[in-house]
């Protein structure tokens, strides 16, 4: 998936809307883990055990298969960040943790969602996919299946346009950060 | 060489250089016990497996060698489970084999099937579930490397009994794969210097030492760190036995039960050093009125603990042993070229500090009613015990405890004067903890006497090992402060819940203490007389063979002064009725 901040900007002024910045009271962290049994446990038994709480959380393989990479994003409040990192980091299989300030990185989230259509509401969906950017993946008489990427914020705005439709099933992946590319260079 | 996958777990072990293990065998771990005829290493048969962790513990409180305990999976892993969580409290390099069903039965709710990897997540600093029986020597090589290195702490290997019984090579490597655990070892040199910036400015300093110097075998450093810069200090009740408790210049044990001198030096202190202590609740009080003047320099080995309670304005990331050793190196260097590394202005204002800590500490010490009167006539006081215990041994003498009263009266009494010569359960607090500890404790150091001061409660429930500590000839001596009571918890009930006695009662009577050692193998002793007390510890202690247990019938309404209570500001510390007076004057 790729999605940069540029594009969003474009995007947004394309539309006429303003850029909202995501909220800074969540910090993200890109945890570069060992591909070990009962890893992922291990990381969020001790967001529990700790009493941090966990936005959202997003796991997948890395270019190395010796390693996984889990998002997380991390409520602010619960827990300073040092706190949070220092223990991650005494993790035996945790190999490495990079934090992004929401404002120095890319953050993006993967929706999906299948809506009951028919005839009078498929305009407004059709129009709402053309503005969001989003595809349709599946499509019947009675039902429509969607995807759309973007910003966690994007998503929440296009979650609530839903709302005005009968959704049968949303699922949203939890967000996944990069930094931006001035902050990559250094 | 082709070996079963317990034989390779074996010889693992001896690889890794264990000489002892204390377990008890069941199902799933069969197969490991069957070469363990042949090896060299001493296996220990305790009665219940919480016997074989603390015992493990106690092993390596004083050798700081790693303890190693072998149980069965199920209800055998699950009883080693507070061990662990001790363990994992009190920084103690301690290794658990538990056996496992085997792989294919895993998840099917096999008999004896727990998901001890699941469930000592949170009490252990790794853990390792065996798969492949190739892979058992470098999981024993990790599991040792990860348990004794950077902070210490207890591990788990969990060995599935087909792969106790799979076929496989032994090979050794002394490699460590380990890209995720990069124990710190050196201090930053920038920090250092900043640390000793605050230090040559300190006009009431105060040395706060955890037991993280008896981890990194940092004593000598630290005695020379006193001795250069002649600040007064505390030992934690993870540390006692860090520096001697006859130097003017040790304050003695802070927290909740710590000594006045040493409490309220640190509330007053400009700079506290801390040398591998965590500014746990039972030393801080609340936090928020912890030392509120005083600047912080906090030395740990783990990243984790600085900030963690209290912000300090110096971190120091690194072994105490080098942290302190870099501090005294820089501190020599830049004393080289002037007379003291202290202005005479500030090294005046320290030595008011001292004349004033010093004073404290004569003023306030552990007091109790009775001491020293030759007309006494009440019931024996614990503390007397404690006291001619401690007149009576030599400084080579460990000392282990329980916990509760007794603990406390332990710590504030004994003289230490020697690192590794007390052993005790600090943050998890764990009951039941002194008489196996005293086990392992004399089996890492056959050579010591090893005595044990327990609670009557605590006592009742591990005492099982002295069938053990009988059977394997394991002399350790235990001391019981028979106060007939769960004393600790009718401390409070007597002080914060007006005298409301709730499922405190014990009973001096029952067990019959005596008679239960006697048929446990021990020689029993019971005493009531206070004058009777020195001569019955000196028969103890002219008995080699055996074990001895001493029912010592103590005062039942005895409390542990001073105290802060929980919560409170450590300001409000209560000193011994009888010091109440003087107390008031001073403030
Ligand atoms: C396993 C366990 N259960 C309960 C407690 C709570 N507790 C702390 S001290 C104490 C009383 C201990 O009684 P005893 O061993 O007789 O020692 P005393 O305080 O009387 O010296 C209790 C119940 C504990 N620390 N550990
Ligand atoms: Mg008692």
């Amino acid at each position: 998936m790729s999605f940069t901040g540029t594009q969003e900007k474009q995007l947004r002024e394309e539309e006429g809307t303003e850029l909202i910045r995501p909220k800074s009271s969540h910090h993200l962290l890109a945890i570069k883990v060992e591909n070990k049994f009962g890893v992922l446990s291990r990381v969020a038994g001790l967001f529990s055990r700790r009493g941090f709480n966990i936005v959202s959380l997003a796991v997948a393989p890395t270019e190395d298969e010796r390693f996984s990479r889990i998002s997380i994003v991390v409520d602010a409040e619960s827990a300073p960040l040092e706190q949070v990192v220092s223990q991650l980091n005494k993790l035996i299989n945790v190999v490495e943790i990079k934090q992004l300030h929401p404002d120095d990185a890319i953050e993006a989230e993967l929706l999906l969602a299948t809506l009951k259509v028919d005839k009078s509401s498929l305009v407004g969906i059709e129009k709402t996919v053309t503005k969001y950017k989003a595809h349709i993946l599946e499509k019947n008489d009675s039902l429509i299946t969607i995807s759309c990427a973007g910003t966690p914020t994007k998503l929440d705005e296009l979650e609530n346009l839903l709302q005005s439709y009968e959704i049968v099933a949303l699922h949203r992946t939890g967000q996944i950060a990069l930094p931006k590319l001035e902050f990559l260079a250094k | 060489m082709e070996l079963t996958g317990a034989q390779s777990l074996i010889k693992s072990l001896e690889q890794v250089g264990v000489e002892v293990l204390f377990g008890l065998p069941g199902g799933a771990i069969l197969p490991v016990y069957d070469p363990l005829i042949e090896s060299s290493m001493r296996h220990i048969l305790v009665r219940h497996e919480q016997g074989a962790g603390h015992a493990a513990e106690g092993y390596a409180h004083v050798t700081g060698r790693p303890g190693v305990a072998m149980v069965t999976s199920g209800p055998g892993a699950t009883n080693i489970v507070t061990p662990l969580a001790d363990a994992f409290m009190d920084s103690v390099p301690l290794v658990v084999i538990s056996g496992q069903v085997a792989t294919s039965a895993i998840g099917t709710d096999a008999f004896q099937e727990v998901d001890f990897t699941g469930i000592t997540q949170g009490v252990t600093k790794h853990n390792w579930l065996v798969t492949d029986p190739d892979e058992i020597p470098r999981i024993i090589r990790e599991a040792f490397y990860v348990a004794t290195t950077g902070r210490p702490g207890p591990v788990v290997v969990d060995f599935p009994k087909d792969v106790a019984n799979a076929k496989t090579e032994w090979s050794w490597s002394d490699e460590v794969d380990l890209p995720g655990y990069r124990p710190p070892a050196q201090p930053d040199m920038a920090a250092v210097k900043k640390a000793l910036e605050l230090i040559y400015q300190a006009e009431r300093p105060v040395v706060y030492v955890g037991g993280g110097v008896i981890k990194a075998n940092a004593t000598e450093e630290l005695t020379e760190f006193i001795e250069m810069t002649d600040f007064p200090l505390v030992t934690t009740l993870m540390a006692r036995g860090a520096f001697p408790d006859t130097d003017p210049r040790h304050l003695g044990m802070p927290g909740m039960h710590g000594s006045y001198a040493a409490v309220t030096a640190i509330q007053k202190s400009d700079l506290l050093i801390s040398f591998g202590a965590r500014f746990d609740d039972r030393v801080t009080g609340k936090v928020s009125a912890f030392a509120p003047k005083a600047k912080v320099i906090h030395v740990d080995i783990d990243p984790a603990e600085i900030g963690k309670v209290r912000r300090p304005d110096v971190p120091v990331i690194a072994d105490c042993a080098l942290a302190i050793r870099a501090m005294v190196d820089e501190m020599k260097r830049v004393s080289a070229s002037k007379k003291s590394v202290f202005d005479s202005r500030t090294k005046k204002a320290q030595l008011a500090w001292r004349e004033q800590v010093t004073e404290w500490k004569t003023l306030f010490p552990f007091a109790y009613d009775g001491k020293g009167e030759s007309n006494y006539a009440g019931p024996i006081k614990p503390q007397q015990v404690v006291e001619e215990l401690s007149a009576a041994s030599d400084e080579d003498t460990i000392l282990v405890t329980g916990v509760g009263q007794h603990q406390m009266w332990a710590s504030q009494l004994w003289s230490f004067s020697k690192p590794r010569s007390w052993v005790s359960s600090g943050g998890l607090g764990t009951m039941g903890f002194a008489v196996p500890a005293a086990m392992g404790a004399k089996v890492g150091q056959p050579a010591k006497t090893v005595w044990a001061v327990d609670g009557d409660g605590c006592f009742q429930m591990t005492a099982q090992e002295l069938i053990t500590c009988s059977q394997e000839q394991i002399p350790v001596k235990i001391a019981i402060l028979n106060n007939a009571y769960l004393g600790m918890v009718r401390q409070w009930q007597q002080m914060f819940y007006e005298e409301r006695y709730s499922e405190v009662y014990l009973s001096a009577d029952l067990p019959d203490y005596v008679k239960w050692a006697e048929s446990m193998g021990c020689v029993g002793f019971r005493v009531d007389d206070p004058g009777e007390v020195s001569s019955v510890i000196e028969k103890a202690n002219s008995i080699h063979d055996k074990p001895v247990v001493v029912d010592f019938r103590t005062d039942s309404m005895e409390k542990v002064f001073p105290m802060v209570p929980a919560g409170a500001s450590n300001d409000d510390i209560l000193v011994h009725p009888s010091l109440r007076e003087r107390l008031a004057k001073e403030v």
